[in-house]
Formats: C-alpha cells, sequence, structure tokens
C-alpha cells in the first residue's frame, strides 16, 4: 500500500486492506505518535488528518487511505521547532499523562487553520471527540487560547 | 480466512463487484464497520471502499427533492444543507463528535438501520426516499418501508444506497434526542418532526423506541386535522395546549420501547411525550414568527 505520511512517500507490503490507519502507522510504518486507546472512536487520541480532514485513524481502513495524504502529529513540527500548538500546550502545562495530547494537537491544529481566534464554545465543539482522563480540560482550553493568541501575533509581524 | 479489499474506481465497478460477491461489506465513512471490524464482531469476505467513488459525495437538486450522495458526510450536509433540510441537518450536529462527523455519512446511518441511527427521525418525518442501484437497475424505497427489523433494512444483497432524495422543508423542523451527556452519546430516544404547511400535514418520527425507527402515524394524523380544523395554518394562531398534550400522548403511544443500559421503557416513553410537546412548540413558534417577517 503506498500514501504520503508528513509529506514523505510511503509504501508497505504485508498491510492487510482492512486494519486500521491507526494500527499501519504504529506497527507498520514506526509512527507512534498517534495514540491507540480505544479503537472505537470515543477518544480521538488517533487523530490525523485525512487529505486535510481531522479523522479518528483507528475507523479509517488502511485501504482506504491509500494515495491519500496523511497528516499526524509527528508531521506538526517543523525542523527542531515545535508547532505554537505544542509549545502552548507545553506552556499551559496541559500534558500529563499524554496520552491525549497527539490528538488534542492535531484537532487544536484544525480548528486553529479553520478559526484563527476561536470562541470558548467553539473550542469545546472542536474538542469535544478528544478525551482526556488527567487535566480536568482547564489547562488545554488555556492551551488553545494561549494557541491562538502566539499565532495572532506572530502574523502580526515581530514588534 | 483472509478477507479482500475491494477498491472499485467507478460506481459501475461497485455495483458490478457487489452483485459478484454479494456477500461484500460495504464500507463508506467506516464509523460503523470499523469498530466492529477493530473488535473482531465482523469479519467479511470482501470490504467494499466506496470512498473512491468521487460523484458520491456530491449533492444536487432533483426536481422536488435534494438528492444526497451516499458519501456525502454529516459535516458537509451541516455545511451545505442546514437552510433546505434543517432537521436532518439538526440531527446531524448531534452525532458523535467533529472527527466522526467528518467521515459519517447518512447512507451508512441507513446501511447499519441502527434503531438509534440519529438520521432516521428526520428522514421519516419529511418523507425521504432511498434511491438503491444494483447492476439490474434502480429502486427507489420509500423510507416508511426501508427499516425492516433491529438492523436490518430493504436492500436487497446486490445493492447499493447510491443517494438519499429528501423534499426540501416546506415548514419548520425540529429534532430532539436525549442522551447522558451532550457530546458523543447514542441516544436514549430520539424524536424528528416537520411540518408541511404546503399540504396541511405533519411528519413525526422517532428513534431508540421500537426494534425500528418508526412514525407516529396516529400523531401525525391528529395534528394535521386539528390544525386543518382550527384553521391555524392559515392564522397562524397559537396552540391549543390541549392539543399539544394530546400530540405528546400518541406519540408516546406509538412507541413499544425496551428497557437496557441506556434507560428504562417507560423513562423512554416519557420522554418522547416531553420531546414531541416541546419541538412542537419549538416549530409552531418558528412558524408564527415567520408570519410575522414576511407581514412586516
Ligand atoms: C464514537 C462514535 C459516535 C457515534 N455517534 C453516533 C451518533 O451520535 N448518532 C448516530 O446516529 N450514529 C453515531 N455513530 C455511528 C455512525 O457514526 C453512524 O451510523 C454513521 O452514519 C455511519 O456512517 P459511515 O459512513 O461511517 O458508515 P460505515 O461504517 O462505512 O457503514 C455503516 C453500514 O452501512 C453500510 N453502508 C455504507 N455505505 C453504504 C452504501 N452506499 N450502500 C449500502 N450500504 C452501505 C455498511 O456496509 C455498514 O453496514 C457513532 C459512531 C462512533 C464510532
Ligand atoms: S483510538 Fe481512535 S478514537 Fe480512540
Ligand atoms: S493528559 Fe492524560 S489523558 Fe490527557
Amino acid at each position: 500500500m503506498k500514501c504520503t505520511v508528513n509529506g514523505q512517500p510511503q509504501e508497505i507490503d504485508d498491510v492487510w486492506e482492512g486494519e486500521s490507519l491507526l494500527y499501519a502507522l504504529r506497527e507498520r510504518m514506526g509512527l507512534p505518535g498517534s495514540k491507540n486507546a480505544c479503537e472505537q472512536g470515543e477518544c480521538g487520541s488517533c487523530t490525523v488528518y485525512l487529505d486535510g480532514t481531522p479523522v479518528c485513524a483507528c475507523l479509517v481502513a488502511a485501504g482506504q487511505a491509500a494515495d491519500r495524504d496523511v497528516v499526524t502529529v509527528e508531521g506538526l513540527a517543523e525542523d527542531d521547532e515545535l508547532h505554537p500548538v505544542q509549545q502552548a500546550f507545553l506552556d499551559a502545562g496541559a500534558v500529563q499523562c499524554g496520552f491525549c495530547t497527539p490528538g488534542l494537537l492535531v484537532a487544536t491544529h484544525d480548528l486553529l487553520e479553520r478559526e484563527p481566534q476561536p470562541s470558548d464554545p467553539e473550542i469545546r465543539e472542536a474538542l469535544a471527540g478528544n478525551l482526556c482522563r488527567c487535566t480536568g480540560y482547564e489547562k488545554i482550553l488555556d492551551a488553545v487560547r494561549q494557541a491562538a493568541a502566539t499565532s495572532a501575533q506572530s502574523k502580526a509581524g515581530p514588534s | 480466512m483472509a478477507m479482500e479489499f475491494l477498491r472499485p474506481a467507478t460506481w459501475d465497478e461497485a455495483l458490478a463487484a457487489k452483485a459478484e460477491h454479494p456477500g461484500a461489506l460495504p464500507i463508506s465513512g467506516g464509523t460503523d464497520v470499523m469498530v466492529e471490524i477493530n473488535f473482531d464482531a465482523t469479519r467479511p469476505e470482501y470490504l467494499l471502499d466506496l470512498t473512491r467513488i468521487e460523484e458520491l459525495t456530491d449533492w444536487s437538486a432533483d426536481g422536488e427533492r435534494l438528492r444526497i450522495g451516499a458519501g456525502v458526510t454529516y459535516t458537509s450536509l451541516i455545511a451545505d444543507l442546514a437552510d433546505r433540510l434543517p432537521g436532518l441537518a439538526m440531527a446531524s450536529r448531534t452525532v458523535g463528535s467533529p472527527q466522526i462527523r467528518n467521515r459519517g455519512t447518512v447512507a451508512g446511518n441507513l446501511g447499519s438501520a441502527s434503531p438509534a441511527g440519529d438520521a432516521h427521525p428526520p428522514l421519516l418525518a419529511d418523507d425521504a426516499v432511498v434511491e438503491a442501484h444494483s447492476a439490474r437497475g434502480v429502486r427507489h424505497i420509500p423510507i416508511t418501508e426501508f427499516y425492516t427489523g433491529v438492523k436490518r433494512n430493504a436492500l436487497e444483497p446486490d445493492e447499493l444506497i447510491a443517494a438519499v432524495l429528501v423534499p426540501p422543508a416546506d415548514g419548520p423542523q425540529q429534532f430532539a434526542k436525549i442522551g447522558t451527556r451532550n457530546a458523543m452519546v447514542i441516544s436514549v430516544t430520539a424524536f424528528g418532526l416537520a411540518l408541511h404547511p404546503s399540504t396541511g400535514t405533519v411528519g413525526a418520527a422517532f428513534g431508540s423506541a421500537a426494534p425500528t425507527p418508526r412514525r407516529a402515524t396516529k400523531a401525525e394524523q391528529f395534528l394535521a386535522a386539528e390544525l386543518t380544523e382550527s384553521g391555524r395554518w392559515d392564522s397562524r394562531a397559537e396552540l391549543d395546549p390541549a392539543a399539544v398534550t394530546r400530540f405528546g400522548a400518541l406519540v408516546a403511544e406509538a412507541a413499544t420501547p425496551i428497557d437496557d443500559v441506556r434507560g428504562t421503557a417507560d423513562y423512554r416513553t416519557h420522554a418522547l411525550s416531553v420531546m414531541a410537546r416541546r419541538t412542537l412548540v419549538w416549530a409552531w413558534t418558528d412558524y408564527r414568527r415567520k408570519r410575522v417577517r414576511t407581514c412586516a
């Protein structure tokens, strides 16, 4: 099966196309960033972009991703620099065990692409499919607000 | 047993594959199918991927009805059709999470035919038609004939859903769903209402309160007659509270719910009567307000 993952062409053999994209990413392509917690679309920790749309990788058949473009949490940072969304999660203390974090980062990244200055209800709605057992979500909301503020600043140019 | 993954590039190829392998399991958004596969609940010999077929993701105006292709996701339905199909859009907004709505389709909801599927009440209330195709030809299945049992539908083994045909709203529509929290819930019960002033009729249907999604026919007839005989379709006068109560009771009477982990039968019946009354009042308020706007 061939597809593009984080800009790199990938070709994997021996994949059963009915297994999940999540399994293919983690076990066959060596990209364990996307987490496997529920395998039933409930937790969002496996969220990846498929052709630019955030989806649960556990609910995409590997064969459905063939010839398509996948971006995982590993593809958010540029070179050695964390993406502002990642930095904001660290700074805000939104990461405890970190299991939910990769999915939240992709979901937040997508939200800010669509809506650079989201309201709190918009943030809650956008992250409704991502469960976190540790943080109680307040720190996560802080992180999203912070990431929105940082990107607004950097868009306004250096002062 | 090995499973084979079929990836037809065109609709004709898909129909040919389904004719050749009637046991093949279609997969669209995968939000039901993959859960079953991940948990080994199903091991089909063939998976038939429909996501390569571009034309399925289109919707169009088809005469009197909107034709929603089988690949249209909840997210695009909400973005593109909320003005013309408000009831279905409201139901779509309650499905799962953004990630689920980005993949899940109304056709997949129909394929699963779960009594709890949220698209069903609005489709029933709005007289939808399922457009089924096979290598043998095209069949239009009225939505009231589509649900044949618990998670069973009227599709023949060689048929695929090409589209759902739904008339655009000619009056107010509402949808209500009871679950245990706001996001990501399978309904305890759900109710859809569509008022059709142009024909003087009413559509009212519920989910999760009978083996299949179901219309509350007596409640529909009662309310339509009440609105017609009292001249309210034209006068848009406030509803008679006794009629609202009766409507709720008749909706509840149509249900034959069971006790399960999500709720008891009694609770479901009660909740249905409450949702029916509430959505009727919302819809009627909407109808009255529209007149004020057009007269002003
Ligand atoms: C976390 C989570 C939350 C959910 N929440 C809700 C909810 O709130 N409300 C709700 O109603 N559902 C919910 N669901 C269930 C599911 O998302 C819906 O039923 C959805 O509509 C399925 O669409 P799909 O395209 O993903 O279907 P798939 O999983 O691809 O298919 C579902 C069924 O339909 C068949 N099928 C698909 N396309 C066709 C076709 N063109 N022709 C014939 N058969 C076809 C398949 O063979 C299969 O039997 C949820 C699921 C998950 C994982
Ligand atoms: S592992 Fe995919 S949503 Fe939980
Ligand atoms: S930080 Fe542990 S689940 Fe979110």
